[in-house]
């Protein structure tokens, strides 16, 4: 029930930011993540800002994929 | 002259015709409709066949990134001709306007049509103007017809597709409704996007002058590539599989079919068109489209196939199969 | 585009499925609670990726099926007002209530926009003040906390016309009565990733305590569903029930505090209506009294819209297929007489309808 799109912070002014998703643009609002920060991303749904994104748990759950592809080829 | 558009411009006295004159006269004035007769009279060339079309328009903004209601109308109706294999002959144009629309708005919107008339290479011989009150038209509206002439030898039609035809595609789908939708109030996104509305009849001649095989032809314009594809699916009675990954699309048009929910297959377009042709022609009208300026990025999008009539699938990024079916009501944004 | 492409790459999706096929021994009934994953999972043909053994069921999460056909009603009452603009979500405009939809009643001459964002209709009612702006609620908890600031930015600039007419709900209530219910037996829950965003993944903790099933947040791209899927196989294999966060990047255990705070703030739990559940306690939201200025409830009883004779068309099945209960399949109107073009219930009306999804991207008899 929740289209959620992630975009990257480019500016921030106030409680709002311009968000950036393949080169459209649109001012967001950042009260649900006053803590954001330019260049941040951020899951935007129905104009603001609802969580902002972990490169970090990102590149983990991506990495699931290596150990699964690797434990498939029975290397882990 | 006034500067906005009064009733009386429409009653077919003296104000209509400075209008008319000023206007419409001075930005695509040519022999035929200078003559102000009440019905162009043209000749008809010789081996062909008459095509005949026409098309409301009543887009808004009136004004969009890359176009407007003009243009949208001249192309329209040539792209309608030239869908048929017809070459256009001639185009009218009919305005419905309401009172006190600015008249250099109506000048641009003239232009306009000016404009893309010169690009497809033909002329509106006749036309007409009315005007309504303050209220009842929503600015403008057009309604342009258009005849051409189909040579002999040349059958194109939806019912034409067979299995094992190919399925071509000039270019990137979504550009022309997600520029229009960028500016509906209420939605307010800043997007690097511009309507793709172009007179396709110059592509469509270089395709057929690449030799036989052509089918079919549609520009995917309202309901997009997927609810053309299901027309021509219906017509012919086959079915058609398209492949997600061949289908183009710009980032722009990604980013906010995404934001809004929407699927880039179900937006309009009105500078594209989809070409079914013989599996032996394939490489040559590809090529023959990739050598026009309008399609530059064709590619092959898919297959005809035997099956279930009117059916049409799209073979996912990820080899899943899933039915592209025709769309259903408007294109609305969402946020479940 | 970032966070998106690489959660649909085809390698990594085959290689989940792979571990899917090689882990699962027993077969497992999944539910899912989100309409945007009900919509993801048929967009992406994820039902014919995986492998056999494994039936994912529909839940009651779509906040378009979900409102009852008396709240629409309501609704199309208040639209109807004269001097009244209704800013709708553009999801809610085909849903058919007793009488027609917000889209028919716009064709009879009533107010209705389509808005992107509440704070569009903030920005309605700034450039109208003559006219009166009722926004109307509906989502889950992803979206209520953005009413509630959209709300307290209204009551901080006090503009006086505008309104919300509140028909949000909240997602636990409804997934705990489909699981006490018994009525569909469950091996395991996808657990809607952006709710729990909001909520955080901890909030889900009551499908193992409660029901010993093991839960999944998942997210929406391919990969995302999929590994959340091999989890809860996984999980179901081991004996074991947990909640476990598939959706990392974007859920934090205890969710987003400050969205939270501001739900907290403007709303209060209320008992609400769910078609195909009835009316379930505390499963709603209703602005606070401080907030009544900008409450639309008010405006019901003035205008008699309180007391509206609802009823669902005749032969809808939507409550049963809510509830898991009905595939869209078994329905006896789908794609007879029932039709995206001609919709019976809001099923098959909105996007992420069972039926709609199932109809639009699935085989057809």
């Amino acid at each position: 029930m929740c289209l959620a799109v992630p975009a990257r912070i480019i500016t921030i002014e106030g409680t709002g930011a311009e968000i950036e998703v393949g080169g459209v643009r649109r001012r967001v609002g950042l009260q649900l993540t006053p803590e954001a920060r330019i260049g941040d991303y951020v899951l935007v749904h129905t104009g603001f800002a609802i969580s902002i994104l972990d490169p970090d748990e990102a590149e983990a759950t991506l990495q699931l994929f290596q150990e699964l592809d690797a434990s498939r080829r029975g290397e882990s | 002259m006034s500067n906005v558009v009064l009733l009386a411009h429409g009653s077919g006295g003296r104000l209509s015709h400075d209008l008319v004159t000023r206007v419409f006269g001075a930005a695509y004035g040519n022999p035929i409709l200078a003559r102000m007769d009440d019905a162009a009279t043209l000749p008809m060339p010789p081996g062909s066949r008459l095509a005949f079309t026409t098309d409301g328009f009543v887009v808004r903004p009136l004004f969009f990134p890359g176009g407007d209601i003009g243009r949208l109308a001249v192309c329209g109706t040539v792209n309608d001709l030239a869908m048929s294999g017809a070459q256009p002959l001639a185009l009218s144009a009919a305005l419905v306007i309401e009172e006190g629309f600015a008249i250099a708005d109506l000048e641009r919107i003239a232009a306009s049509m000016a404009l893309a008339a010169r690009e497809a290479g033909v002329e509106i011989v006749t036309g007409d103007t009315k005007v309504v009150e303050r209220g009842h038209a929503d600015g403008c509206f057009v309604t342009t017809a258009g005849v051409g002439a189909i040579a002999d030898g040349v059958d194109i039609s939806g019912a034409n597709a067979r299995p094992g035809d190919v399925v071509l595609l000039n270019g990137p789908v979504g550009d022309h409704g997600m520029a229009i939708m960028s500016r509906r109030e209420g939605l307010r996104f800043e997007a690097p996007l511009a309507s793709d509305a172009a007179p396709l009849n110059g592509l469509v001649k270089a395709m057929l002058e690449a030799g036989p095989g052509i089918r079919c032809l549609r520009d995917p314009t309202r309901g997009g590539l997927a609810t053309t594809l299901n027309e021509l699916a219906g017509q012919s009675q086959v079915t058609i599989i398209v492949e997600e990954a061949r289908i183009p699309v710009r980032p722009a048009v990604r980013g906010l079919c995404e934001l809004l929910g929407l699927d880039p297959l179900y937006v309009a377009n009105e500078g594209k068109l989809v070409a079914i042709v013989a599996p032996e022609a394939a490489e040559r009208v590809l090529a023959a489209m990739q050598a026009h300026a309008l399609g530059r990025d064709s590619v092959a999008i898919g297959r005809v196939e035997a099956g279930r009539a009117g059916r049409v699938a799209l073979r996912t990024t990820l080899g899943a199969h899933r039915v592209l079916d025709m769309m259903a009501g408007e294109l609305l944004p969402r946020i479940c | 585009m970032k966070y998106l492409d690489e959660f649909r790459s085809p390698k990594r999706v085959r290689a989940v499925l792979e571990r899917i096929g090689e882990r699962r021994r027993r077969p497992l009934r999944l539910m899912e609670f989100c309409g945007t994953h009900t919509h993801a999972i048929f967009r992406h043909g994820i039902r014919q990726l995986l492998p056999p053994g494994i039936a994912m069921l529909s839940g009651p999460g779509c906040p378009v099926c979900v409102t009852s056909a008396a709240d629409l009603d309501r609704a199309i009452g208040l639209a109807g007002l004269p001097g009244v603009t209704l800013a709708i979500f553009g999801d809610m405009l085909r849903v058919p209530g007793s009488h027609g939809s917000l889209q028919a009643a716009k064709a009879a001459g009533a107010d209705v926009r389509v808005v992107y964002s509440s704070l569009d209709a903030l920005g309605i009612a700034r450039a109208h003040p003559e006219r009166t702006v009722i926004l109307l609620g509906v989502g889950f908890e992803t979206t209520a906390p953005t009413i509630a600031a959209a709300v307290l930015e209204a009551e901080r600039d006090r503009l006086a016309n505008f309104r919300l007419y509140c028909l949000h709900k909240l997602t636990p209530p409804a997934a705990i009565a489909i699981l006490r219910s018994g009525e569909v037996a469950l091996d395991g829950v996808l657990a809607p990733g952006h709710v729990s965003a909001i909520i955080g993944a901890e909030a889900w903790g009551f499908v193992p305590r409660d029901f010993s099933l093991p839960a999944a947040v998942a997210g929406f791209e391919p990969l995302d569903i999929l590994l959340a899927i091999a989890d809860l196989v996984e999980q179901h294999e081991a004996g074991q029930a947990a909640v476990h966060n598939a959706y990392g990047r974007g859920v934090r255990p205890a969710g987003n505090l400050v969205a939270v705070r501001l739900m907290e703030e403007v709303f209060q739990p209320v008992p609400a209506e769910w078609r195909g559940l009835g009316t379930v306690p505390a499963s709603g939201l209703g602005l606070r009294p401080r907030f009544l200025a900008y409450d639309a409830t008010p405006l019901l009883a003035e205008h008699g819209l309180d007391r509206l004779e609802a009823h669902e068309p005749a032969g809808c099945r939507c409550g049963d297929v809510l509830r898991g209960a009905l595939s869209p399949e078994g329905c006896p109107l789908f794609c007879r007489a029932c039709t995206p073009e001609r919709p019976v219930g809001p099923c098959m009306v909105s996007s992420e309808g069972s039926c709609a999804a199932s109809y639009r991207y699935g085989e057809r008899p």
